[in-house]
């Protein structure tokens, strides 16, 4: 269990990122943070994988408070950043070889991670030869190979074109389905966040705030996009909105 | 074919141009202490082969040492500016200011300063030299990407892997850019420190041997040895170049 208590961020610069963030996320929840640009989805994310101390509250794993070990957090950005010189397998083994893990010893892990995102045959690709898509799967899976207990992914799909985008997206649902990690999703697409999760944390804009705290439950399969439950999700996150964002 | 074509056309127009030099040096009898064409230089190199072939290499030992030296100092420098703004700040200006001062101005001064000749020169041409490969180096670690340095800091990484393992491969390509414009640096620094310390008693380098031959007013052997300066230069540019595109093919493959 991951607690946000009373969150809060100012910036060195004076900006009030966030003011009061509240909520308790449970192991297995897909919670997608859904607000518009510069509302602080970012800076919640980098407080919660400790990269950033908050200036007000704490972030509580378990009861206790403390950085997370190295490892235990996946993060995956808006851009693959993959190291250009290294290949696939390369790029997934990082979080691995930084903790001294042998290459022999990793390559069973490297190759489960590569085998999740569907990209065993690519493994010895460097970057150059992947298209975006194909970079991103390897940085979920540089994400995943080192069995993080969280998550996160900041705006991962927005570079991606729609095709390729629906693609990833049905490909992390299975793998959410199938391996039950807890995953925070951030988005600044109500559609994104009402296929995704099964929990979307609206926010409000800066100072953000936690404005609604949703949950849904669409049914899994090919039919998720087109269900009624999703066009009505989609209809009660654009109304949250509307409540919150100034005309 | 066309990019063959393309490829040979500086040999032929080298060809040509030389063909037409020596040609209105012979139609117009320009005589050889005035201008001499080039098959007065080659045979004044086939005459001085030994004091050329000896100049050359004193001046590419000066060069080689003086780049060795460039570089080291050049990355030391640019290794602390990364890891201290302090430090960044206390020697950004004055490395501007070294780099701005012309050496012909400083090298007197080294000349006092320094008795040992070689040092002397090699002190000189790392002064000019040494500042490409610092501020190549220097942006190249500021340029880390910031989200695989957060990737680095959440897997725990210590300053050394995030310098050997993520900086500093990222900035080896600017660092190659650096050490390039630094190679042929080192030989125009050379040159600069034996023309102005020549007189001063090293006498042996390519520069010292125009000098000389200019004083006995042996035109043919002074193009002879500015031809050879050229062709280091040249040659300096395309080694470095080749180191390049080795060490940055591997980045550059699919
Ligand atoms: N390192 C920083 N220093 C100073 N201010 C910052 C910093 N990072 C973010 N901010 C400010 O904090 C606010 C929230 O930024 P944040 O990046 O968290 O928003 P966001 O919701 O992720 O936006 P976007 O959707 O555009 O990514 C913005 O006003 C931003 O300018
Ligand atoms: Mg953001």
């Amino acid at each position: 269990m991951f607690t946000l208590e009373t969150l809060a961020k100012r910036y060195d610069t004076g900006v009030l990122a966030l003011d009061g963030v509240s909520a308790d996320i449970a192991p297995g929840e897909f919670v997608a943070l859904l607000g518009p640009s510069g509302c602080g989805k970012s800076t919640l994310l980098r407080l919660l994988a400790g990269l950033e101390a908050p200036s007000g509250g704490r972030v509580a794993w378990d009861g206790h408070t403390g950085a997370p070990g190295p490892g235990e957090i996946g993060f995956v950005f808006q851009d693959a950043t993959l190291m250009p010189w290294a290949s696939a397998a390369e790029n997934v083994y990082l979080p691995l070889k930084l903790r001294h893990v042998t290459r022999k010893l990793a390559a069973p892990k490297i190759a489960a991670a590569l085998a999740q995102v569907g990209l065993s045959a690519f493994a010895d690709t460097r970057p150059k030869g992947l298209s975006g898509g194909m970079k991103m799967r390897v940085s979920i899976a540089r994400a995943l190979v080192s069995e993080p207990i969280l998550l996160l992914m900041d705006e991962p799909f927005a570079a991606l074109d729609e095709f390729t985008r629906h693609k990833l997206q049905d490909d992390l649902l299975a793998l959410w389905a199938r391996t039950g990690k807890t995953i925070v999703f951030v988005t600044h697409s109500i559609y994104e966040a009402a296929y995704l999760a099964n929990r979307i944390l609206v926010m409000s804009p800066r100072p953000g705030r936690i404005a609604a705290d949703l949950r849904a439950s669409l049914p899994m399969g090919p039919h998720r996009r087109a269900s009624g439950d999703y066009v009505a999700l989609v209809e009660r996150i654009t109304g949250c909105f509307r409540e919150i964002m100034p005309a | 074919m066309r990019r063959m074509v393309e490829s040979l056309a500086p040999y032929g127009f080298g060809a040509l141009a030389l063909g037409g030099w020596q040609g209105a040096v012979w139609a117009l009898h320009v005589p050889a202490y005035v201008m001499p064409g080039p098959a007065d230089i080659v045979a004044a190199y086939i005459d001085a082969h030994a004091v050329l072939d000896a100049g050359l290499v004193a001046t590419l030992a000066v060069t080689g040492a003086a780049l060795l030296a460039a570089t080291l100092l050049g990355l030391v420098l640019a290794l602390l500016m990364a890891a201290s703004p302090l430090f960044r700040a206390a020697i950004q200006p004055w490395a501007v200011i070294i780099q701005v001062t012309p050496v012909v101005a400083l090298a007197p001064f080294i000349i006092i300063w320094v008795n040992q000749p070689f040092a002397c020169l090699v002190i000189c041409a790392v002064i000019v030299a040494f500042f490409p490969i610092l501020s190549n180096t220097a942006a190249g670690l500021a340029a880390t990407p910031p989200d695989l340095l957060d990737l680095f800091r959440l897997n725990g990484a210590s300053r050394w892997q995030i310098l050997f393992q993520l900086s500093l491969p990222y900035a080896l390509p600017d660092f190659l850019t650096g050490l390039r414009i630094s190679g042929t640096l080192a030989l125009v620094g050379a040159v600069v420190a034996e023309f102005v310390a020549g007189s001063g008693g090293f006498a042996s380098g390519l520069a010292w041997q125009i000098i000389e031959a200019s004083y006995r007013l042996e035109i043919p052997r002074m193009f002879a040895a500015l031809v050879m300066l050229g062709v280091t230069g040249i040659a300096i540019y395309a080694a470095l170049g080749l180191l390049e595109r080795l060490l940055l093919a591997k980045r550059n493959r699919a």
